[in-house]
């Protein structure tokens, strides 16, 4: 008698026995020793948890309702690994390459990194795959329910059960599927305990299988005979289903998380496809084998009201086939679990990295690399909360759906929401034009469509009133959610299928070709669309040691050989490895990156050790990573130029002003010393005739008057000194104030002739070319004329010609007039030409007379009415040049 | 597929990737003979409906009959998939076209 005592003693038996496994092949896995887990077999038989315990139950159940169309569960999938060459390759190419974790992974760095797309495809599998988690809960349930109802000594209560299945499926999961954080997320020892419940579903399947049909029919042709003559006996199936089901079950196939996980993810040579292209459809088929005979046996054997759902159970119980029976448990068994442990893996990665990770950065501000060394913490435990979580879902639903569904339809309705990823991931795969506008509008028009017609209906009234159902949204007929569009007759599932995924993918298409992608989408594109143009080809697992010479060489070539090599030889030894190369663990790339970020940037470093030891090529994001970095420091090294040139010319011009004031200093100390002398020659003259004054007793009145002359003399001749210095220090400040008036320059010529001749000892003859004057000024008059008369005066004292004579000339230039004064002495010998203008410059044997003040006067009072007063050498004689501006409106003319 | 008395090398290896190609020709159009063969069922008689007049007289097909042709179909789709994945068992890495859809 098969007591329920022992049924679970087996269970737990088998349980540890996972365990082992899984336990074995991790250890074997750390240690590099792991060839013969990573062989297409293994790889095969891991893409056996699509057979979950839908199937192994469900299928004949399905059979014995609908006869045949069962099979399009298996028909589409076989189709999709048919096609692998130009599809599934593709894919796991592309999951290598770009180290995706899971199918949002995928689709959010398709479509340039976008979170938004990753929270929708993650939530929309929760929603999907939670039903399904429930049906493995409830099918694990009914099986024991079988077991305790063929043993009434035992006390079974289903709801603990449920319970106590869940949290140990929980643990199973949390325990191998989160106990390292790979880079690449493989997890040798799940899928290496996968495979092995593979092949005890499939033998407990094939061993039922053959006792039905050699045990019970009594062979072959007997068999048939019999399938002929059941209730199913004849080819009866929904041509709308048929093509439905077969399309959502080969859609499903590739975007169910958990089989993306175990294809692409956790899938460890490329070449592995080429094997499992053939032997996994052989598989499906092999399980499909003696579905049909199970079913029709079961049919004719038990009483009508028993679950078709679990003949594969109860067919040999009734036969008293305890072994039998208990052999067809585990493989129900199997196939449930290893499902859900997967699933749930697959879920927890998508959840923690898409949305939990997410908001804890945020919430911690964005500290980015800074945080490394927590955040692996972080990781894990939000996996293992997530899977804890969703296991948790699953059972809810359970306990909210009562378990009362059959089988196959929860199964369906799962596929047919996962399906809803595909035209987002098939377009993204094979159409660079596809945007992350039309990804997202296609998956929500999916999903909302999939939900209003099929999952909500379903779930019963409670979600959606019965009056939506049977009259429509909002009371439109042609919103009903089996009728859409008055679209009526249908089977709901073949008309949720085909709106959904319709409208689906026109909303995918349509916005895609209506919105422009971001830089970072369509770099994203061009490199998955053609990633068998940019990454390497099916590379096996690289050695571990070449991996670590590798980032020795490389570590050399950015720290230096001494500082590399002792860095490796520390690890080595805290690792306790002989020889000088270290084991590339996580840990030591971790801080071998942080060394290297130090001299190259984080996301160079990054990128540098990815591609060694990640076998993967470089991202976009990686790149644009250092690119940015690369700007950033740009930018900083010309901020540091531009600084440094800020400065230096900050240094010329104080170099420059300090010149300036040193000569000032010296200049004004030679004015000083200038002044002072030119000061005391008089002051000295009139102290010592006012002595005589006043000591000589006797003097001669005609003496007297001499001295007194003197000293009168020589107190005008300060006065005009003192005027002269006060006037240049008014004119050199700029303080001096300009009387501009209108005037004509013959006037101003005709004053200042009358003024510096008057009272003149020698005759000095005047020429002027009147007709030449009548020119039109703007200026300070009284100031031009100062000019003049000075020019005038000095031709007079100094010119040394018998007869002597001044040439007055004036001609026009342009806006400015110009005027000579050119007399027929000698004039100025050349090596005094270039100092006449400055200060106390008097030419030698000069009669006494100027204080050497009057040039420099002229030369800052034409300065001040913008003009200017040069000498001119090789005229003759002394000859200056006046140049000054027109009245503007006379230049206007 | 023999090289025919040591021909140039130029022509062997041309004719090499010839055959690759058409080889990669008919993997692509493996999974489309695939639907052809699992739609067919589709074109068989099913039983006249209830209450249908008896102008249907159609013999349904027998379900054993089905069996058969889908698992024989199903072997046939496998072998074929092994076939191709055994003659491309020695490809190198990128020797295939330079990206579905090409060739």
């Amino acid at each position: 008698m098969a007591s329920l005592n022992l049924l679970v003693l087996v269970c737990l038996a088998y349980v540890v026995l996972l365990f082992a496994v899984a336990f074995m092949a991790d250890r074997l896995a750390a240690r590099g020793r792991s060839t013969w887990l990573r062989t297409p077999l293994v790889y095969t038989l891991s893409l056996s948890i699509y057979c979950t315990a839908w199937t192994f139950y469900g299928a004949v159940g399905y059979a014995a309702r609908s006869g045949l169309e069962f099979i399009t569960i298996y028909l589409g999938p076989t189709l999709v690994m048919v096609g692998w060459w130009w599809g599934l390759r593709k894919l796991v190419r592309i999951g290598r390459s770009q180290r995706v974790t899971s199918v949002a992974d995928l689709i959010s760095s398709r479509y340039g990194k976008s979170n938004t797309l990753a929270i929708c495809v993650t939530l929309l599998a929760v929603i999907g795959v939670t039903p399904y988690i429930a049906l493995q809960l409830q099918s694990i349930t009914l099986s024991f329910t079988i077991f305790s109802d063929a043993d009434p000594t035992a006390a079974f209560a289903e709801g603990t059960s449920v319970i106590l299945v869940a949290a140990g499926l929980a643990v199973f999961a949390i325990l191998f599927g989160t106990r390292n954080l790979d880079v690449n997320e493989r997890h040798h020892g799940v899928v290496t305990a996968v495979a092995l419940e593979a092949v005890v579903k499939l033998f407990a399947l094939l061993a039922v299988g053959v006792y039905v049909v050699w045990g019970l029919a009594g062979g072959v042709g007997p068999m048939m005979e019999r399938i002929d003559a059941s209730p199913i006996g004849t080819w009866q199936v929904h041509s709308g289903r048929w093509v439905a089901i077969t399309f959502v079950a080969a859609a499903a196939f590739v975007c169910l998380p958990r089989m993306f996980q175990v294809m692409v993810v956790e899938n460890d040579d490329e070449r592995h496809l080429r094997t499992a292209a053939w032997a996994f459809p052989l598989y499906m088929l092999l399980m499909s084998l003696f579905v049909v005979p199970i079913a029709v046996v079961g049919l004719d054997l038990m009483p009508p009201g028993e679950n078709p759902d679990l003949f594969v159970l109860t067919v040999p119980l009734s036969q008293g086939r305890e072994g039998l029976a208990m052999l067809s448990f585990l493989g129900g068994f199997s196939s449930a679990t290893s499902m859900v442990i997967v699933a749930a893996m697959a879920l927890s990665t998508m959840v923690s990295n898409h949305i939990v990770m997410p908001i804890w950065l945020s919430a911690r501000g964005g500290g980015g690399a800074s945080v490394s060394g927590d955040v692996r913490n972080v990781v894990l435990l939000a996996r293992r909360v997530s899977i804890a979580a969703i296991l948790a879902l699953g059972y809810f639903y359970y306990r909210l759906s009562g378990g009362g569904a059959a089988l196959a339809s929860i199964g369906l309705i799962a596929f047919a929401g996962i399906a809803q990823i595909l035209p987002a991931l098939v377009g993204g795969l094979f159409w660079r034009g596809a945007t992350r506008s039309g990804a997202l509008a296609g998956l929500l028009v999916g999903f909302a469509l999939w939900a209003f017609t099929l999952l909500l209906p379903a779930l019963g009234p409670g979600l959606l009133p019965q009056s939506v159902v049977s009259e429509g949204l909002f009371g439109l007929a042609w919103l009903r959610p089996h009728a859409l569009f008055g679209i009526a007759g249908l089977d709901p599932v073949v008309h949720s299928v085909m709106w959904s995924m319709t409208l689906n993918a026109a909303a995918f298409c349509t916005v895609s070709l209506t919105s422009f992608p971001s830089p970072l989408e369509r770099l994203q594109g061009a490199q998955l669309v053609n990633v068998f143009d940019h990454s390497a080809g099916p590379r096996g697992w690289t050695g571990s040691v070449a991996q670590s010479e590798d980032l020795m060489i490389m570590s050399q070539r950015i720290l230096g050989a001494g500082q590399a090599q002792d860095l490796f030889q520390r690890e080595a030894e805290a690792q306790g490895v002989r020889g000088h190369l270290p084991e590339p663990t996580p840990a030591f790339l971790e801080m071998l990156e942080r060394e290297l970020a130090g001299s190259v940037g984080a996301a160079t470093a990054h990128a540098m050790i990815g591609q060694i030891v990640g076998g993967s090529s470089v991202s976009v994001a990686d790149l644009l990573r250092v690119a940015d970095e690369s700007a950033q420091m740009l930018e900083y090294s010309s901020q540091l130029e531009a600084k440094s040139a800020e400065l230096s010319r900050t240094a010329r011009q104080l170099r420059e002003a300090n010149d300036k004031l040193t000569h000032l200093s010296a200049q004004k100390d030679a004015f000083l010393s200038q002044v002072s002398h030119e000061l005391r020659t008089p002051m000295t003259s009139i102290r010592a005739f006012s002595e005589i004054l006043r000591d000589a007793e006797g003097l001669e009145p005609a003496e007297q008057t001499r001295c007194a002359t003197i000293i009168h003399d020589e107190a005008l001749r300060l006065t005009r000194l003192l005027n002269d210095l006060l006037d240049l220090s008014v004119l050199e400040s700029g303080q001096v104030s300009l009387n501009m008036r209108y005037g004509l320059l013959s006037e101003v010529l005709d004053h200042a002739e009358a003024a510096a001749l008057a009272g003149a000892d020698t005759p000095l003859r005047v020429i002027r070319e009147p007709a030449t004057e009548a020119v039109q000024l703007q200026s300070d008059l009284d100031r031009l004329a100062q000019v003049f008369i000075n020019l005038i005066a000095n031709a007079q004292k100094y010119c040394t010609a018998e007869r002597p004579e001044l040439r007055i000339t004036v001609q026009m230039a342009g806006d400015r007039a110009v005027i000579d004064f050119i007399d027929n002495g000698r004039g100025i010998p050349p090596e005094a030409q270039d100092t006449i203008f400055e200060k106390f410059v008097r030419l030698r044997g000069e009669k006494v007379g100027g204080a050497g003040l009057g040039l420099a006067i002229c030369r800052e009072i034409m300065q001040r009415l913008g003009g200017n007063v040069t000498y001119l050498a090789d005229r003759g004689g002394g000859a200056f040049r006046v140049v000054l501006p027109l009245a503007t409106r006379i230049a206007a003319q | 597929m023999t090289d025919p008395g040591g021909g140039a090398g130029a022509a062997f290896l041309e004719r090499q990737s010839y055959r690759r190609r058409r080889l990669m020709d008919a993997a692509r159009l493996l999974p489309l003979f695939g639907v052809l063969l699992f739609a067919l069922p589709l074109l068989w008689t099913t039983p006249a409906p209830e209450g249908a007049g008896p102008e249907s007289t159609g013999q349904a097909m027998a379900m054993s009959d089905a069996i058969l042709y889908i698992f024989v179909a199903w072997s046939g789709l496998i072998v074929l998939v092994a076939l191709f994945g055994y003659s491309t068992r020695h490809w190198g890495a990128n020797d295939g076209p330079r990206g579905p859809g090409r060739g």
